[in-house]
C-alpha cells in the first residue's frame, strides 16, 4: 500500500514539476517575443515553413472535409426536409470547429513534428550549446520565430481551409446533389455571423500557439542520441493533438 | 587567467567533479587529459558555463563566473570561442554563413568587412573556395576546420576545444593539430583542449592536465608528464592494460 502511495505522489510530483518547466519555457518565450532585438528574418523563414509548405496539404484537407460534410449531412437533412439548410451547416462545422481543429492537427503532424526533431537534432549535436557559448539565446533564435510565426499562420490556414472546405460543400451539394446555388449561399449569409469567425480564429490563435509551444519544449529539451529525437517528436504530436482536443472543448464552452 | 578552484559537480547522484584545481597562464595552450567518461567535457562545459557547478569557483579574468547570469556571464561569453567535439555548425547555413555568424551576431561591422574577414580564416584553415558548401557535404576534418575558423573568427582571447580531433585518421590529426599550433601563435588565445591523442598532443600542449577520478592528479609541461612518476599518468600514456586504471 504505501509503495503504491508512493509512486503515485513520485508520478504526480514528477508531472507537476514537468508541467512547471514547460510553463516557464512558455513564459520565457513570450518575454522574448517583446524584446528587441527581433529576428525578422527568422520569422519570415518560419512563416514560410510553417505555413506556405502547408498549403497543398491544407487545400486537400480542406476540400475533403467540406465534401464529406456536405455529403452527410445532406442525407441527414433530407429526412427531415431541411436540404436548404445545408450551406448553414457546412460553414458553421467548418468555421467554429472542423477549420481549426483539423487545420491544427494537420499542421501539427507536417510541420510540428518537423520542428520538434529540427531542434532536438541541433540539441543533440551540440549546435545550441554553440549558441549558448557565443552569448546568443536559443529561445530568441529557434523558438520565438516558431512561435510568432504559428501565431500568424494557423488563423491564416484556417481560414483558407474553411473557404476550400465551404466551395468543396458546394461542389457535393449544389454540383453533385442537385441543391441550388442561391440557397447554399443566401442561408449561410443568413445563419453564419461575426461570433462564429472570431470563434474560429481565436481558436486557431491559440492551437497555433499551443502546437509550437509543444513541440518547440519537446524539440529543446529532447533525450540523448537518435531514439531520444524520435521519442520527443512522438510525444510532441501526441501531446499537442490532445492539447488541441481539450483546449477546443474548454474554448467552445466558454465562447458559445 | 582561468583558474579553477575546488569544483564539484555530481549527476544523479554520481560525483563526476570531485574538487578540480587549476590554474592555466594567459596565452597558455593546456591540454586537458584523462580516461573516457572521466568528467573532461564536462570541466569544459562549466567554463562556457553550460553547466553550473555544486560547489567551486571558476575565475575568468579576475571575475568568478559561477552565479553570474544575464549580460554579465556574456560578456565573458564574448571572450570565448568554443570548438565543440563534433564541430557543431548550423546544418542549415553554408560553411561562409557558419563562419560570418558570430561576426553578423555580435558585431556591427559591414558585409565587406565581415566577407573579408571569413575568406581570410576559411584559407587559414585550408578551406579557401568551400564557402558555399553546407556541413553535410563536407568531410568530419573538413567540418572541424571550419569550427576551428568559426571560433576564431572573433579573436576571442580564450579558446576551448572540446577533443577537436576526436575520429579523424592520423594525417587529418597532425593537420589539425598543427592549424591549432599556427593559429595559437597567430592569435595569442589562451586554450584549453580536451584530448586523449596521446602521444600526439604533446607536440601541442604547453603544459598538460591529467583528470583523474574527478580530480586533477597531475600538471606539467609534455615532458614532465612523460615522465611522470605516477602510476596512473604512466598506465595512461603507455596505454597499458596492468594497473590502477580498471578498464571497464
Amino acid at each position: 500500500m504505501r509503495n503504491i502511495v508512493r509512486t503515485i505522489g513520485s508520478w504526480f510530483l514528477s508531472t507537476l514539476r514537468g508541467m512547471g518547466h514547460m510553463f516557464i519555457f512558455l513564459m520565457h518565450s513570450i518575454y522574448f517575443i517583446f524584446i528587441p532585438p527581433f529576428k525578422f528574418n527568422l520569422l519570415l523563414k518560419q512563416i514560410r515553413f510553417i505555413g506556405t509548405k502547408s498549403m497543398v496539404v491544407i487545400l486537400l484537407m480542406g476540400s475533403f472535409t467540406g465534401m464529406v460534410l456536405a455529403l452527410q449531412i445532406f442525407h441527414t437533412l433530407r429526412k427531415v426536409g431541411s436540404e436548404a439548410m445545408l450551406g448553414p451547416a457546412v460553414a458553421l462545422s467548418l468555421i467554429r470547429e472542423l477549420g481549426p481543429v483539423l487545420c491544427a492537427l494537420t499542421i501539427t503532424g507536417r510541420a510540428g513534428s518537423a520542428l520538434t526533431a529540427e531542434i532536438g537534432i541541433m540539441r543533440i549535436t551540440e549546435q545550441i550549446d554553440a549558441l549558448i557559448s557565443m552569448a546568443l539565446n536559443p529561445i530568441r533564435y529557434l523558438i520565438v520565430p516558431t512561435i510568432v510565426a504559428s501565431i500568424i499562420v494557423f488563423p491564416l490556414l484556417t481560414a483558407i481551409f474553411d473557404v476550400i472546405g465551404i466551395y468543396g460543400g458546394y461542389f457535393v451539394g449544389v454540383k453533385l446533389l442537385g441543391l441550388s446555388s442561391g440557397t447554399y449561399f443566401s442561408q449561410m449569409e443568413q445563419f453564419v455571423d461575426m461570433l462564429d469567425i472570431r470563434i474560429g480564429i481565436y481558436k486557431s490563435v491559440s492551437f497555433g500557439l499551443i502546437v509550437s509551444w509543444v513541440c518547440c519544449y519537446k524539440g529543446f529539451y529532447t533525450g540523448y542520441g537518435a531514439e531520444g529525437v524520435s521519442k520527443a517528436t512522438t510525444e510532441a504530436v501526441v501531446m499537442s493533438s490532445v492539447m488541441i482536443l481539450i483546449w477546443d472543448y474548454f474554448l467552445g464552452s466558454i465562447l458559445l | 587567467m582561468i583558474k579553477i578552484v575546488d569544483l564539484e559537480k555530481s549527476f544523479d547522484g554520481q560525483r563526476v567533479l570531485k574538487g578540480v584545481d587549476l590554474q592555466i597562464s594567459e596565452k597558455e595552450l593546456m591540454v586537458i587529459i584523462g580516461e573516457s567518461g572521466g568528467g573532461k567535457s564536462v570541466l569544459l562545459k562549466h567554463l562556457i558555463g553550460l553547466v553550473k557547478p555544486e560547489r567551486g569557483k571558476i575565475i575568468i579574468e579576475g571575475v568568478d563566473i559561477i552565479g553570474l547570469r544575464g549580460k554579465e556571464i556574456d560578456s565573458i561569453k564574448e571572450k570565448l570561442g568554443v570548438v565543440f567535439q563534433g564541430g557543431a555548425l548550423f546544418d542549415s547555413l553554408t560553411v561562409y554563413e557558419n563562419v560570418a555568424f558570430p561576426l553578423k551576431e555580435k558585431t556591427k561591422l559591414s558585409k565587406g568587412m565581415i566577407d573579408e574577414r571569413v575568406l581570410d580564416a576559411l584559407e587559414d584553415v585550408g578551406l579557401g573556395g568551400m564557402e558555399n558548401k553546407y556541413p553535410a557535404e563536407i568531410s568530419g576534418g573538413m567540418k572541424k576546420r571550419v569550427a576551428l575558423a568559426r571560433a576564431l573568427i572573433t579573436e576571442p582571447k580564450i579558446v576551448l576545444f572540446d577533443e577537436p580531433t576526436t575520429g579523424l585518421d592520423p594525417i587529418i590529426l597532425h593537420h589539425i593539430h598543427r592549424l591549432i599550433t599556427a593559429t595559437h601563435k597567430k592569435y595569442g588565445f589562451t586554450g584549453v583542449m580536451i584530448s586523449h591523442e596521446i602521444p600526439e598532443i604533446f607536440e601541442v600542449a604547453d603544459r598538460v592536465a591529467f583528470l583523474h577520478d574527478g580530480a586533477i592528479v597531475e600538471v606539467g609541461t609534455p615532458e614532465e608528464i612523460k615522465n611522470s612518476s605516477n602510476p596512473v599518468v604512466r598506465q595512461f600514456i603507455t596505454g597499458s592494460l596492468e594497473g590502477p586504471i580498471e578498464a571497464f
